[in-house]
């Protein structure tokens, strides 16, 4: 640490606040969203269309969601953490940049949690309506049995 | 105190790759969040609530405004994907020399329009 210019007599303190923390965890879910939105992207690529049946069928599957889960997690939190930067270099007054912050705070948080919900919504839709279909099915077997066994 | 100009020096800069990459990560990356998060909301809130609320959003994302819409956000994501590697690979420490560092912004910035066509090529072609 010197103590000529300002760059020399903080060099070494470490950061002020949490602006270490902020870049490394804008690092880590970036990774997080190489993975996940990838996965995105390539089950686009791959599905035949994107139809209400053919994302259905993809959605009952034991990875899609869970990918999409974390997709939610990891990607909101990316952006959180990014439109904070751009609040921070263009909100100038202090009660506005406080107002705005907070605001993406609540926004961040709810988006991601109506994403989860509308996913937890899907895949219940999904087993309920597999569960009706075979509880049909297995009702109708019953009756052809009875009527058609009918001694 | 030494007079040393001090950074960032917002009024001092001329047009350079490096700066057309850096602002357009920004503009991507703020794109996605404040428009691409809500959309990706709406899909999903439209595969949940059911066929008619899915065909309604289907129908618009088929519409040509549909279309410009969902290109420029794919476009966003396949640009910040390039230039989020590329900060990935300043952030090791390399790729700070002059030329090369003008090259592999060139070179970013195409990598995120051809990854636009080549991914739209496969759905349209498919
Ligand atoms: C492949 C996936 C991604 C990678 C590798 C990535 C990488 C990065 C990196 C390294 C930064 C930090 C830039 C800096 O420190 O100056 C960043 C910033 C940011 N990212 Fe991403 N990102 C990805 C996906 C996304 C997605 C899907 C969104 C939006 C929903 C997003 C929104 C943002 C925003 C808003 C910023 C702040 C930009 C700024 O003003 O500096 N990113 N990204």
């Amino acid at each position: 640490m010197g103590n000529g210019t300002p760059i020399g007599r903080v060099r070494g303190l470490g950061s002020a606040h949490h602006g270490a923390e902020h870049w490394l965890q804008q690092r880590y879910t970036a990774a997080g969203n190489l993975i996940v939105v990838g996965y995105l992207v390539f089950s686009i690529l791959l599905l035949p269309d994107m139809s209400y049946a053919t994302v259905r069928e993809w959605m009952a599957g034991l990875v899609p969601p869970v990918m999409i889960a974390l997709l939610i997690v990891s990607v909101f939190w990316h952006a959180r953490l990014g439109l904070q930067v751009l609040v921070e270099d263009y909100v100038h007054h202090r009660g506005a940049r406080f107002g705005a912050l907070l605001t993406l705070n609540l926004a961040a948080f709810s988006g991601a949690a109506f994403g989860l919900f509308c996913l937890a919504r899907i895949v219940m839709n999904i087993e309920t309506e597999a569960a009706l279909q075979s509880a049909m099915a297995a009702a109708a077997a019953a009756s052809a049995a009875s009527q058609g066994g009918g001694m | 105190m030494a007079q040393r100009p001090l950074s960032p020096h917002l009024s001092i800069w001329k047009w350079g790759p490096a700066m057309l990459v850096s602002i357009l990560h920004r503009a991507t990356g703020d794109a996605m969040a404040l428009v691409g998060l809500p959309i990706l909301l709406w899909w999903l809130a439209a595969l949940a609530s059911g066929p008619e609320a899915y065909a309604f959003f289907a129908n618009l994302a088929n519409s040509w405004v549909g279309y410009i819409v969902l290109v420029g956000i794919s476009w966003s994501f396949f640009n910040h994907f390039a230039s989020g590697i590329r900060h990935f690979v300043m952030d090791i420490g390399a790729g700070y020399a002059v030329d090369s560092n003008n090259r592999w912004s060139v070179l970013t910035t195409v990598s995120g329009f051809v990854l636009t066509a080549a991914f739209w090529a496969v759905i349209v072609l498919r």
